[in-house]
């Protein structure tokens, strides 16, 4: 764990930088189950991505490049709202 | 200065005109409601470019305050008695989040049983909650109080809430002379708020108001601590200014024929009026009686009060709420404090008046002097003004 500040190091007014939450793990917690990507049978249509309760689906230049396991909580929503048939292309899995 | 007549309630709202806040949040109650009231004219006239939020309770009210400064804007509010209770769950985050917002408070005795006149029961229970307390006598005091309000709280060192106190309708609904400051001056005088950051700032994004667990909130409970120390001495150098522009006197603490007395009483707010003719009366019958009137309650200037106060005989602290401790009012606690330390201590004794607006006489001033010379023949706690 990084040095505590003292009260005279503290930003101003009980503000923090915006964004913090990045750079804090908080999917430590994540329990039984992880979802896995499947990139073979993915359209990329984005429904996982929008539909993260935790911006852990991760993106670049509007394709899917898999999760940020850092923050994912394992709700398994990605896994449930994706389209794809007859297989999907998210699976809940055992960690 | 133009020189009109006004209830308290007028001169707070004619302030708040010339100050054109960016936001006004309100809820109305009795007395406080007029303050708003007349504002809230003022909006729909278009005299002021104040964005006027009509809230569903004194909570949202104070919600609403919280979430406009956080964006960077002038707020005022103005409430009472319950609407004052029912900010309460907010009052504390505000100054956390070390938010200058100004409030019109006006003194009514805390229900039960409900009623809606003077005493300081609403405020004196607000009182640790990070918030600056400023008492007015009269509706000039009320006037200048809040006109130097703005430049306390907004103030670097400062950045806290404040509330100025009227007593209700003694104050808020008697109408005096008052000498106010012509509009432009007072927009010069106050200036242009510069906020700390701004929920709006998209430059700069912040986090405001994050959970503190064990491991920050002690830490960040000394900003506050530190800012009410500042407001000691913003407070004393925006009073010298005031003075200086505008001639009107204005420190922690109003003496009155203090310094050669030999018994004297400490009030805040509109019975030190009443308590200075009393002492005239006295005066004239060869008692060296003398008043300190308390404008600044939060934060408590314990060692400039201890200091007048030390070598007198007898003090008698004058309360106009009670704190249910079985040992005195909340101003008799502090004053009390204040001079533990004093070599010269004068004997002290509380006396509990006014509740629920029961008249407070010149009689019974001269009364409580007369008790207070008679040096340890009364209870260190006295209600007077009650039947018993």
């Amino acid at each position: 764990m990084s040095k505590l500040m003292n009260w005279k190091e503290l930003p101003p007014c009980d503000t923090l930088a915006a964004k913090t939450a990045e750079a804090f793990e908080t999917g430590d917690w994540r329990m039984g189950e992880k979802p896995v990507w499947h990139p073979e049978i993915c359209i990329h249509c984005m429904i996982c991505w929008i539909s993260c309760p935790d911006s852990s689906v991760t993106v670049k230049d509007g394709k899917m490049t898999g999760f940020d396991y850092k923050h994912c909580k394992g709700c398994g929503i990605c896994a449930k709202e994706c389209p794809t048939k007859p297989n999907k292309a998210i699976t809940m899995e055992k960690e | 200065m133009i020189t009109v007549a006004k209830t308290g309630n007028e001169a707070m709202a004619e302030a708040m005109r010339q100050i054109n806040p960016d936001v006004v949040a309100a809820y109305p109650i009795t007395p406080a409601t007029e303050i708003v009231m007349i504002f809230a004219k003022y909006v729909a006239d278009g005299l002021v470019d104040t964005e006027y939020i009509p809230v569903e309770s004194e909570h949202s009210a104070m919600s609403a305050c919280v979430g406009a400064a956080s964006a960077g804007a002038r707020v005022m509010t103005g409430t009472s008695s319950q609407g004052l209770a029912l900010m309460y769950e907010i009052l504390p985050i505000a100054s956390a989040l070390r938010l200058p917002i100004i409030m019109c408070e006006v003194n009514r005795a805390i229900s039960g049983p409900i009623n809606i006149h003077c005493d300081h029961s609403d405020t004196m229970a607000a009182r640790d909650f990070g918030w600056i307390q400023i008492f007015s006598e009269n509706t000039q005091e009320a006037y200048d109080n809040l006109l130097q309000a703005v430049r306390i709280a907004e103030d670097k060192r400062v950045m806290l809430p404040i509330m100025v106190t009227t007593d209700g309708f003694i104050i808020s609904h008697g109408m005096e002379k008052l000498e106010m400051i012509e509009d432009p001056i007072v927009k010069e005088y106050i200036g242009e708020k510069k906020p700390e950051y701004s929920l709006l700032d998209i430059e700069k994004p912040t986090t405001v108001g994050a959970l503190d667990l064990t491991d920050y909130y002690f830490e960040h409970k000394m900003p506050v601590i530190e800012a009410m120390k500042n407001a000691k001495d913003v407070i004393l150098e925006v009073g010298k200014d005031f003075e200086k522009k505008f001639g009107r006197q204005y420190g922690f603490y109003e003496k009155y024929k203090l310094d050669d007395a030999e018994f004297a009483v400490v009030v805040l707010g509109s019975a030190s009026g009443t308590a200075k003719v009393a002492i005239d009366q006295l005066r004239a019958s060869g008692v060296k009686a003398g008043m300190l009137k308390i404008r600044v309650f939060r934060p408590f200037p314990a060692e400039e009060i201890a200091k007048e106060l030390t070598g007198k005989k007898a003090i008698a602290v004058m309360d106009r709420s009670d704190s249910f401790n079985t040992c005195g009012g909340p101003v008799f606690t502090e004053i009390r404090s204040a001079l533990f330390d004093s070599q010269n201590k004068p004997s002290i004794t509380n006396f509990v008046y006014g509740l629920g607006g029961r008249d407070i006489n010149v009689e019974q001033i001269k009364n409580i002097f007369e008790s207070i010379r008679n040096v340890g023949k009364v209870p260190v706690v006295n209600y007077i003004g009650v039947r018993q």
